[in-house]
This record gives structure tokens, C-alpha cells and sequence, in this order.
């Protein structure tokens, strides 16, 4: 029995099947999302950690603003600097970072994750206050 | 030959060690002073007590009218839904923080046969007992809600997974299951506070939030005195002292929850 063309053929197929996803979307790569931040926000210069720092950890520090707030009633943060924030998502970030959907969507959708904090905390625009 | 090889490498294993070892021990060393760390804390103008509780004066709340303004305050600060049962067919969704109901609902243990025709008829201001041995507390399987320090029986609504198992614990029906999402039914949003999603239970906070800026809870401030609110384990409070003057009930004491609002009636 000689069947090689038959199995270098399969070969050759499974292998295509197999990349095709890594060949049709090869420099189609999606942008790197570009948040934009408020006047509000330019002004303030910094956020209530380093730029950096926010970037990986804003999730974790909410988990532990929530935490502090609502289980042990403790609503003040200082932060390395000293300064004092009140704990709050709608009223202290989103008071700075009023464009939601251009903000926190934009790195949201582009790492696939939606977080349901909006569920129950009220996004901004807050201008009809 | 030999020995002098062996006592380069035994120097050069030293010296590397102290090399190695230095950086580690600087860290130390700086790490003795000060660290800043950020941290949080209680804001300076928070109000604080042991037991938080609240007296209603229902001589001076006789009619709906009355209980009106309060009901709304409460509702509008919190994002309440008015779940019309107009609209959706029954009132199965209400959500409830601060109701009114009638005496033999509010104390049917206290309900007599013939009793002052007045009291009778009156409507009741209820809520969220913030009882001092919760019931609903102990029915939580994922410690959603749970007793604050200074008394408040609180909800944590990231934890709840709405098993409504307080629900039934509570037998002063202060709670309220959000069958449907909240939003539409919301006639205006206070922004400042978030509102709930569909699947949480709710109930009154007895304004925590509030508290925590200084302030009265948004039916106290009101009700022009007809509510008084203040701590029930501090004797010299304004609270203990209308306790002491007045002759005042509780709902459903007989059940040991021990309840911390007062009604003059």
C-alpha cells in the first residue's frame, strides 16, 4: 500500500484547518484602545494611585473600596501621597472619568471583559445633576 | 598549589555571598522607617453609636398625608421603584424601605377587640426594625447582610445571591425582593446612590450613607420632629430621654429580635 500522497494531502489540509484562524486574522490585529480622559481628569493630573499602578489594579482596589465601605463603614482613602478620596465608584471616579464609553468601555471591550458594576452604580454623564 | 586554589574559591564564595547579601539587607533597613502604605478610614463627621434607633411619634403622624413626605424623602434619596401595580398587575414586585400600614398589622399581638377608635384607624410608619438580635442575619448563607458595629443591619448587595432566605426570616416583612429590574421604574435617580439590579434583596440602610456625612436619615430630617433618632445605648441621648418621658411600644417583641424602633402612640 502507497499512500502517501493521500496522507501528505491530509496532512497538509489539517494543518491549513487548523491555522486558519491564526493566517485570516494575521494583521488584522485590533488597536490598542486609547481612552480618553475628561479636561476634569487632564487637570487633576493624577488619579488616586500612579497611572501604572491603576491600570492593573483598579479592580482589585475597587474589591477592597467595597469592602471597606460597605462592611466596615470606613469611606475615607488615603493614598501614598496623603491625599483623602471618598470611596466611591459613581461619585469619585466616574465624577472624574465622566465618559464611560469612552473611558472604562474602550480597555473593557477590548480585553473581552464586562464587569456589572454598572448594573446598580449610575455612569456618568452626571451634568443633568 | 592545591591549597591556595581552595582558599580562592572559599574567599570568592564569601564575597559573593556579602555581595548578594548587602541589597537584601538595605531593604531592611529602609523598610524600618515609615512605609507608606495607603489606608483607609471613617471620614471625620460620621455619626456613630452602639445601637442606632429611631422613635416615631405617631400622635403627630395621623394621616397618610402625613407619612406622605417622609415615605417620598426616603425613596427619592435611595432610588426606591414605585413597581405601579397599576402597570404590571399586582403588587407581588413592591419594593418596600418605608411603609405605612394599619395597628393591627404594625402589632397584631397588641390588637384588641375594642380599642381607641383613633389609634385604630391610624396609619403606621414601618420599616427595618434594625433589631438587635436579627434574625434575617442568621438566615444569610453568604453573609449579605449582616450587623454593623453601631447597630445598623446592613446589606452588602455585591453578596446577595437572592436566595430570600431573610426574607422569610423576617417577620416584619422589611424586605423586599427585586423580581425585575429596578431601573424603568425609577420616576427620578438620585445619582449620588446607586440603585439595585434584579436579584437582590432590599431594605432601608437607615441611612448609612447619610451617617457617615453627618446627616440625620432622610426621614428624620423630614418629619420636623415627629421622628427622633439617636443612639439606644448612650443614657444621656435625646433618644433615651423621649424613651424615659414617653410610654412606647415595639412590634412583635414576644419573637426576642428585639427591635430598635419605638413607637408613642
Amino acid at each position: 500500500m502507497n499512500d502517501k500522497g493521500k496522507i501528505i494531502a491530509g496532512v497538509i489540509i489539517f494543518i491549513a484547518l487548523v491555522t486558519f484562524p491564526f493566517w485570516y486574522s494575521m494583521g488584522k490585529a485590533a488597536p490598542k484602545p486609547e481612552p480618553v480622559l475628561t479636561p476634569q481628569a487632564l487637570e487633576a493630573k493624577a488619579c488616586v494611585r500612579d497611572k501604572v499602578w491603576i491600570n492593573a489594579n483598579h479592580m482589585q482596589l475597587l474589591n477592597e473600596w467595597r469592602d471597606a465601605v460597605v462592611r466596615d463603614g470606613e469611606r475615607v482613602y488615603v493614598n501614598l501621597e496623603g491625599k483623602e478620596f471618598n470611596m466611591s465608584l459613581s461619585n469619585t471616579c466616574l465624577d472624574c472619568h465622566s465618559n464611560k464609553a469612552e473611558f472604562c468601555d474602550r480597555c473593557h471591550n477590548y480585553a473581552a471583559v464586562s464587569p456589572y458594576c454598572w448594573d446598580c452604580h449610575i455612569d456618568n454623564p452626571k451634568e443633568t445633576k | 598549589m592545591e591549597d591556595s586554589r581552595r582558599n580562592f574559591l572559599k574567599m570568592a564564595g564569601i564575597a559573593a555571598l556579602g555581595a548578594g547579601a548587602s541589597p537584601v539587607l538595605n531593604a531592611f533597613a529602609a523598610g524600618g522607617g515609615p512605609a507608606a502604605t495607603p489606608k483607609t478610614m471613617k471620614g471625620k463627621d460620621i455619626l456613630w453609636a452602639k445601637q442606632w434607633g429611631l422613635v416615631i411619634d405617631t400622635r403627630k403622624l395621623t394621616t397618610a398625608e402625613d407619612l406622605k413626605p417622609l415615605i417620598d424623602a426616603c425613596h427619592k434619596t435611595h432610588n426606591v421603584p414605585f413597581i405601579d401595580p397599576a402597570i404590571v398587575g399586582h403588587n407581588r414586585h413592591e419594593i418596600k424601605w418605608l411603609w405605612q400600614t394599619g395597628y393591627a398589622n404594625a402589632f397584631p399581638d397588641l390588637e384588641a377587640r375594642y380599642t381607641h377608635e383613633e389609634v385604630e384607624t391610624r396609619p403606621f410608619l414601618v420599616l427595618c426594625n434594625h433589631c438587635e438580635n436579627p434574625p434575617c442575619v442568621r438566615a444569610c448563607p453568604t453573609k449579605a447582610t449582616f450587623k454593623r458595629p453601631d447597630g445598623i443591619v446592613a446589606m452588602d448587595f455585591h453578596r446577595c445571591i437572592g436566595c430570600r432566605f431573610c426574607m422569610a426570616a423576617c417577620p416584619f416583612g422589611a424586605r423586599s425582593f427585586n423580581y425585575r429590574d429596578p431601573r424603568p421604574f425609577l420616576a427620578e435617580t438620585n445619582l449620588a446612590f446607586p440603585t439595585r439590579t434584579k436579584g437582590v434583596v432590599e431594605k432601608c440602610n437607615f441611612c448609612v450613607e447619610r451617617l457617615a456625612d453627618g446627616l440625620l436619615p432622610a426621614c428624620v430630617e423630614a418629619s420636623n420632629g415627629a421622628l427622633v433618632f439617636g443612639d439606644l445605648e448612650d443614657p444621656a441621648s435625646e433618644i433615651r430621654e423621649v424613651l424615659r418621658t414617653n410610654y412606647t411600644i415595639r412590634r412583635k417583641v414576644a419573637l426576642g429580635t428585639g427591635p430598635a424602633v419605638y413607637y408613642i402612640v
